[in-house]
């Protein structure tokens, strides 16, 4: 079977989970080698080997951590022209959207973008895309080059196949434009000991009906109860109630868990974009109207200051 | 300087979209417009000028005949011309095809800065801005959510995957901007009037020296084998809360295993 690049998406070695689904995804269409880049390769070795990597290519080079993205699409190309993978899969982020385009550029090969789903088949992996704010599921493949599939988390379950893979660092010739992006300053986002929006199995989130900064900690106890993640409307992001990274839609993070609570959210299409594909969809809502009711499985007409924190105290009722 | 914007013509995100048979995007049963994500890339244009930059702000758009309608609307909000680049062998052309076209345009028109959108609200891919950039061989500064050009380099906060990061590059650049960078202006009645004076040239393939069979359906790079509208989701149920709508929902919580 070929080799499978599988671009490892961590923070300072501490593997992303995202990476885990590639790898157990990677298996179903070859033998995958993790590209590593940056600093912590130590430390993700074992977890990279643990999710069946057969080897690590491990590029630590000041030059990927403060510039932009160039110099990863530069390591990547150099490590896909040398190996000559059957195919690259690269986390879904912006980040990693951009290497990948930057890569099939410079390889002539195809590129598709936020694959759901990643199988075999007769022509190469097959992907499937939600297309249209999801109301189009579409299967796809790479028809020139190296395919090149960005892949969204949860795409799949990550499943361990233990392997102790070989480490190989590269050292790779970056191009002039690798130092061309210069990020001058970072400000770490606030650490939560909630699941991450994009991986967790339970979403709750709070729109323009939670009316303030100060109430959303009914959305947050809620939230914990379930040991979900919180996300939030454009409209609550955009009055400042809660942070930006936290928002679900077409220009925020989408998500597709297993289950959505939205609460004073009305469903406009922007923000349906990012969420219609949970498996299951619930929201509380004053107005019987709301568009999002059109998609619940489980609607309550009502105001969500009284519902939520009943449900939350139920929900500790029950444990 | 030059400022090139690029913006998309696309079907109506809030109409039902569509595909034909052969796997492209149906732009023939549903209303298209100027993707609403590039007039944010039209307005921090019109304020870089406004903010004291001398510079000269040109629309690009690839797309079908009546694309001309996006560049009339960009035209009205401000700035000075527009190229529209059409050719029947464009049609189906996907992001590596288009991102050629574009670069190639883009050098034509000369440029200093080209300002994008953060994705386009049909493809949606948010890859064009990354391709033009390593196409053009300039730097990319992308998904900001601020942007100001200051002394030949153009500087910007961006929410990245993990953290909040500021950048900046030397000009010539390629940038997109985000939904966060400020409404964009409506069009006076002034504007709309002044548009339709303004210059808008018309290129196909063979001004701008790309091979007919190096874009369109034909020579893409993926291929579409099957598009399926996902069956809409069936109403459950919905009640009235009368004092026990949260025990209801947990109740409801409880039979799906989710407490
Ligand atoms: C280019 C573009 C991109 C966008 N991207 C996104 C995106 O990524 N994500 C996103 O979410 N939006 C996005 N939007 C905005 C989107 O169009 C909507 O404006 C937004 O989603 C509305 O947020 P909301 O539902 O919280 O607010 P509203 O539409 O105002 O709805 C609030 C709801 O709360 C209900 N409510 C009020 N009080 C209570 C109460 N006490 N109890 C229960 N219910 C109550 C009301 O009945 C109403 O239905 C985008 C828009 C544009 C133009
Ligand atoms: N056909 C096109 N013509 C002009 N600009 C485009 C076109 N397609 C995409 N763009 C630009 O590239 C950005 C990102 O598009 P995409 O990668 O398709 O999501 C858009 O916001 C536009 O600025």
């Amino acid at each position: 079977m070929g080799e499978i690049l599988v671009l490892v998406d961590h923070v300072d070695g501490a593997v992303r989970k995202p990476t885990l689904e590639l790898l157990t995804l990677a298996r179903r269409i070859g033998e995958p080698s993790a590209v590593f880049l940056g600093k912590g390769a130590d430390a993700a070795t074992e977890t990279l080997g643990r999710y069946g990597a057969q080897k690590v290519y491990v590029v630590d080079a000041a030059e990927v951590d403060d510039y932009l993205v160039v110099p990863k699409a530069d390591a990547l190309a150099q490590i896909a022209e040398s190996a000559s993978p059957a195919a690259i899969l690269v986390p879904s982020s912006a980040d990693g959207r951009e290497i990948g385009a930057r890569v099939a550029v410079r390889l002539g090969s195809g590129l598709i973008t936020d694959a759901v789903d990643v199988v075999a088949g007769e022509n190469g992996p097959e992907t499937e895309q939600s297309v249209f704010a999801a109301t189009y599921q579409v299967r796809a493949h790479v028809t020139k080059g190296t395919p090149i599939i960005t892949v969204k988390p949860n795409a799949a379950t990550p499943e361990e196949a233990p392997a102790t893979p070989a480490v190989e660092a590269v050292s790779v010739t970056f191009s002039a434009a690798a130092t061309g992006t210069k990020i001058v300053a970072t400000a770490a986002r606030e650490k939560s000991d909630r699941p991450e929006l994009t991986e967790a199995d339970i979403v709750v989130s709070g729109g323009r009906g939670v009316n303030g900064a100060e109430n959303f900690v009914v959305i947050e106890r809620v939230a914990d109860a379930l040991g979900a993640a919180v996300g939030a409307s454009r409209a609550a992001v955009d009055a400042g109630w809660y942070p930006h990274s936290h928002q679900v839609g077409q220009t925020g993070t989408q998500v597709s868990p297993q289950l959505y609570i939205a609460a004073g959210i009305s469903g406009a299409i922007q923000h349906r974009a990012g969420m219609q594909t949970s498996k299951t969809i619930v929201a509380v809502n004053k107005d019987e109207d709301a568009p999002i009711f059109d998609l619940v499985d489980y609607g309550v007409v009502g105001d969500l200051f009284k519902v939520m924190p009943q449900l939350e105290e139920e929900i500790n009722k029950r444990k | 300087m030059k400022i090139v914007v690029c913006v998309k013509y696309v079907p109506d995100a809030t109409a039902d979209r569509g595909f034909n048979e052969d796997g492209t995007t149906d732009r023939e049963s549903v209303d298209s417009l100027l993707s609403e994500l590039d007039e944010y890339a039209i307005e921090q244009a019109l304020q870089i000028v406004e903010s004291g930059v001398e510079a000269e702000i040109t629309y690009l758009t690839v797309g079908p005949d009546d694309a001309r309608e996006a560049l009339r609307k960009a035209l009205a909000m401000g700035g000075d011309k527009a190229i529209h680049v059409s050719d029947d062998d464009i049609q189906g052309s996907d992001a590596l095809g288009t991102s050629l076209i574009l670069a190639k345009a883009i050098e034509k028109a000369g440029f200093d800065l080209v300002v994008c959108g953060m994705a386009s609200t049909d493809g949606a891919m948010g890859v064009l801005p990354a391709m033009i950039a390593e196409r053009l061989g300039v730097p990319q500064v992308t998904y900001l959510d601020e942007v100001s050009v200051e002394g030949g380099v153009v500087k910007g906060r961006r929410e990245g995957d993990v953290a909040s990061e500021t950048v900046e590059a030397s000009l010539p650049a390629v940038i997109s901007v985000t939904d966060r960078t400020g409404e964009a202006r409506f069009p006076s009645f002034k504007g709309i009037m002044a548009a339709k004076k303004k210059p808008v040239e018309e290129l196909d393939l063979d001004d701008l020296e790309i091979d007919s069979d190096e874009v369109g359906l034909s020579a893409s790079w993926s291929t579409v084998d099957a598009a399926t509208a996902r069956p809409a989701r069936t109403k459950g149920e919905v009640v009235t809360d009368e004092g026990e709508g949260g025990v209801q929902l947990a109740a409801f919580l409880a039979a799906k295993k989710f407490i």
